[in-house]
């Protein structure tokens, strides 16, 4: 095989990338460069550098550093048994990479991840390579991202997260069944364990020793994973319902939820159709629900037909309207948990309507003012000289809110 | 009207301090307004911020924060707005609280422009590499058109993150400049002419290619990066083809048909068969070893070639790979080179029973000319799947000493591939912790053309068999 440009492997290897949703940089421990000893720094809340006209936003560096891989997995472009060309960074070249782009200002840091080659041990032990130069030898004080790969020997998790800011796993799939079936080389034990392995180091990296010791920091900005939506045919309950666990159980940052897109030499076994962006959508908006809104698991799903959530409204709009009896609430006097359920109400706004009504009797040009969406809230709330009248209790609201129903085309 | 005038660099301070010595002097927002340039209103009287004593003016945290923002609004009316809050928070004190007035609320509005147009300054400003890429300390540049005063608060952030470098940034109006660890700021700099930086075509490279085609959403891409910036981005060139191609390129990725799997799956995938040994009851090892398929070579030889010996052995023996004699038999070393081996045990002392014998690779490799099967060494590959069973035999007889006969059993156990000549009588640390005892393999013996080279190379496997014996005792 000819030897390959920077160019043309950067052009193979961001494009087998590209399928991890996750480009935070944000949520990390606060550094910079003022000394003059290094290179970068971390505000803790996170920069996108670019954004492709995917709308996904680019803040790092997002490649492998092979393609090659050992495991089959359907879902994969990069699985052993698709056609695409495969290619290799060297440790030097991705260093080289990540500095001269980081100091042109293109990015926040790197997002390393790997197909498997040979063994476990031996993938995770190059992408630590990496990190370790970046950090030792380079002096690099921007974001890192590490994939670890779950069958890999603890001391290199260990030693990832202290390179890293964020380690990730995906789960890949909501089930383990599908996890057998699609991706018949993974185990989803071995993931499960892996993740509660990164959340005990990471409280035991917490823990001052009684000589007041602080231990290395491990992974500061936490862990991630990504599971993909629209590949099996679990329904957005089921999703849900793992997202839950996997937040309670090891302490998530976040679940990234990936429809699944067409890829490049696809297999057989899977539905090749555009990806259900809406539902993606859908399910993230949920997702901020169970998190931001104290919302229980049961209380979205309860209103979702066959387990899967509402396309054409948003789940906070589908639980009001489900459940009119506790609206319209009066914005003047309301409890904030009763605030944080109306439709067309975000956190900010709740927060300034609680700090604004102490000093006056909020109307309703008000609330507009302090950032609400009055298009949705406006009949499920009252305030001083606004009254939705009978229109919460209307036949007709949901019609108001979805889109216009299509005429399907005779030809 | 009185007109205070500002200076157009560290106009945040400059304010401040006009701004309280006014309050102080009792000036009401109707009386006074400040401004950049000293053309105002055509009954403006330039006047110098009063000589107050300023000491007693008490404004709340949440004001002097949004201040610092507002100052670097676009909004030539910002420094009067601010001014009218300022005078009326000395009567209102919950003012800032309240959400809902609409002064507060303008210039909330303001400071979030400010703080937006700060954000996508760390964010879009790119550098070209001005200077030599090898110099000790870096130096680079930047064109950049904000949309607000954003330069002067910005700046830090840049010198905080790119201190070890030299850098500037160039803009309409102010420039900030980083050399040396100081940074500092110029009025009105031409902008540079900066030369082609081959990064960016890397970078265009980058944003190409993790750019997914089949999930085309234009609208949440301009919200977040407004054209205005496209120009002096790189990367954005680019955008236009990238929409107009998507809908094509993903038509194609679903239309094309399923290919069939590369040559190479079933090789790589069993390579990748769990674990790095065969982890079942040793009753069961010749079994799975009959069924072996982790490398091609199943296809032409006979049987597999097993090892054999006691269970727990002080001593093993790994030759290459059987011959072709072994392949029809199914045993170890009963071939010529066999002989050879077993007459050198016999001067050595050693008993064929009482030593494990096997092979670093079980199947016989060779090549069919006429009616002859002639050997062919084993290649890396076949040697590394087939480690998986000599680890496999190593880990159940457990012996003290392991006799390496010649280059591809040595590399089996030491992984390394160097000539025999110079390892030959030594021991190297090996396959499961422990010590390889390498020398000859007896067919090398049987291939020497000299007649008494062949007999020294005998006296040295000999004399090796004797040292393996030795430190085989318990």
């Amino acid at each position: 095989m000819a030897q390959r440009t920077i160019n043309e492997k950067l052009a193979i290897l961001s494009d087998a990338a590209k399928y991890d949703a996750s480009c935070a940089s944000s949520g990390s421990t606060k550094r910079d460069s003022r000394d003059g000893k290094g290179l970068g720094s971390n505000t803790g809340s996170g920069i996108c550098h670019s954004y492709a006209p995917d709308g996904r936003c680019i803040s790092l560096l997002k490649i492998l550093m092979t393609n090659f891989c050992i495991y089959d997995c359907v879902y994969c472009v990069n699985r052993v048994s698709s056609n695409v060309e495969r290619v290799r960074f060297s440790v030097d070249e991705v260093v080289k990479l990540t500095i001269d782009f980081y100091r042109r200002n293109y990015i926040e840091g790197l997002f390393l991840s790997s197909g498997i080659i040979r063994s476990p041990d031996k993938t995770m032990e190059d992408m630590v390579r990496i990190a370790r130069k970046l950090r030792e030898e380079e002096n690099f004080r921007g974001y890192i991202h590490l994939k670890t790969i779950p069958d890999a020997a603890p001391e290199l998790i260990a030693e990832a997260g202290r390179l890293a800011d964020r380690l990730s796993i995906n789960v890949e799939l909501p089930t383990d069944q599908a996890v057998k079936d699609y991706a018949p080389e993974k185990s989803p034990d071995q993931i499960r364990k892996a993740m509660a392995d990164v959340k005990l180091r990471s409280i035991a990296s917490k823990d001052r020793s009684h000589s007041g010791k602080r231990p290395p920091r491990f992974a500061p900005a936490g862990q991630s994973t990504q599971v993909i939506v629209g590949a099996d045919g679990a329904n957005d309950a089921t999703i849900l319902g793992q997202s839950t666990r996997l937040y309670g159980s090891y302490g998530l940052k976040r679940v990234y939820y990936s429809a699944f897109s067409p890829i490049p030499d696809a297999s057989s076994r899977l539905p090749l159709v555009s990806p259900p962006l809406q539902r993606e959508h859908r399910l993230y908006q949920a997702d901020w629900l169970l998190r931001f809104y104290d919302f229980r698991l049961d209380e979205i799903t309860d209103t979702a037909l066959g387990g899967n959530l509402d396309l054409e409204i948003d789940p906070k709009l589908a639980w009001a309207l489900a459940h009119r009896e506790g609206f319209p609430v009066d914005v003047n006097s309301a409890p904030r948990e009763m605030l944080l359920r109306v439709p067309g109400f975000g956190v900010k706004t709740v927060n300034r309507i609680i700090a604004t009504r102490r000093h006056r009797t909020l109307r309703y040009e008000d609330v507009a003012r302090l950032g609400a969406s009055l298009k949705k809230a406006r009949v499920f709330i009252t305030a001083q000289g606004w009254s939705p009248g009978g229109l919460t209790d209307s036949a007709d609201l949901r019609a108001r809110f979805a889109p216009p129903p299509e005429q399907l085309s005779l030809f | 009207m009185q007109r205070i005038v500002l200076p157009r660099l560290g106009v945040d301070k400059a304010w401040r301090d006009a701004a309280r010595a006014c309050l102080a002097a009792g000036l009401s927002p109707e009386d006074v307004t400040f401004g950049q340039e000293a053309a105002g209103g055509l009954f403006d009287e330039v006047i110098q911020p009063p000589k107050v004593d300023a000491s007693q003016i008490k404004v709340p945290k949440s004001f002097v924060s949004l201040a610092q923002s507002v100052v670097w609004h676009a909004d030539q009316r910002r420094f009067d707005k601010l001014y009218a809050c300022l005078h009326r928070l000395q009567r209102e004190r919950g003012l800032m609280q309240d959400r809902a007035d609409p002064l507060v609320q303008s210039l909330r509005e303001m400071e979030k422009a400010v703080h937006r147009c700060q954000h996508k300054m760390k964010a879009f400003v790119r550098f070209r590499e001005i200077g030599d890429p090898e110099a000790a300390r870096r130096s680079f540049a930047a064109w950049f058109e904000p949309t607000h005063h954003t330069v002067e608060p910005t700046a830090t952030f840049f010198s905080k993150r790119f201190a070890d470098m030299d850098w500037r940034i160039v803009t309409p109006d102010v420039t900030a400049i980083f050399e040396a660890g100081a940074l500092r700021f110029a009025l009105d700099m031409p902008k540079p002419e900066l030369l082609e930086d081959a990064h960016e075509d890397l970078w265009t490279t980058y944003f190409c290619n993790i750019f997914n085609p089949a999930r085309l959403k234009v609208n949440a891409m301009t919200s977040e990066m407004p054209k205005k910036y496209w120009k002096n981005l790189p990367e954005a060139a680019s955008i236009p083809r990238l929409i107009s191609e998507a809908p094509a390129r993903a038509r194609a990725m679903a239309e094309a048909a399923p290919t069939l799997p590369p040559l190479r799956t079933a090789r790589v995938q069993s390579a990748a068969t769990r674990g790095t040994y065969w982890d079942g009851p040793s009753s069961g090892l010749a079994a799975a070893l009959a069924g072996c398929q982790r490398c091609p070579l199943h296809c032409q030889a006979t049987q597999v070639v097993a090892g054999e010996g006691p269970e727990q052995a002080g001593i093993m023996v790994v030759g290459e790979q059987p011959g072709d004699r072994e392949d029809l038999e199914g045993r170890p070393f009963v071939g010529p080179a066999g002989q050879v081996l077993l007459h050198a045990m016999q001067q050595a002392g050693l008993q064929r029973d009482a030593v494990y014998l096997t092979n670093a690779v079980k199947h016989f490799k060779h090549e069919v000319r006429g009616k002859r099967r002639i050997h062919q060494t084993p290649d890396r590959h076949e040697v590394e799947h087939c480690r998986f069973w000599l680890d496999t035999e190593i880990r159940q007889v457990k012996p003290q000493i392991i006799v390496a006969l010649g280059a591809t059993a040595a590399l089996a156990l030491t992984g390394r591939k160097d000539a025999i000549a110079a390892r030959r009588g030594r021991t190297e640390p090996g396959l499961g912790g422990v010590p390889a005892l390498i020398t000859y393999h007896p067919a090398h013996i049987l291939r020497l053309p000299e007649r008494a080279d062949q007999e020294a190379a005998r006296q040295a496997l000999t004399r090796d068999l004797v040292a393996a014996k030795a430190l085989a005792v318990p």
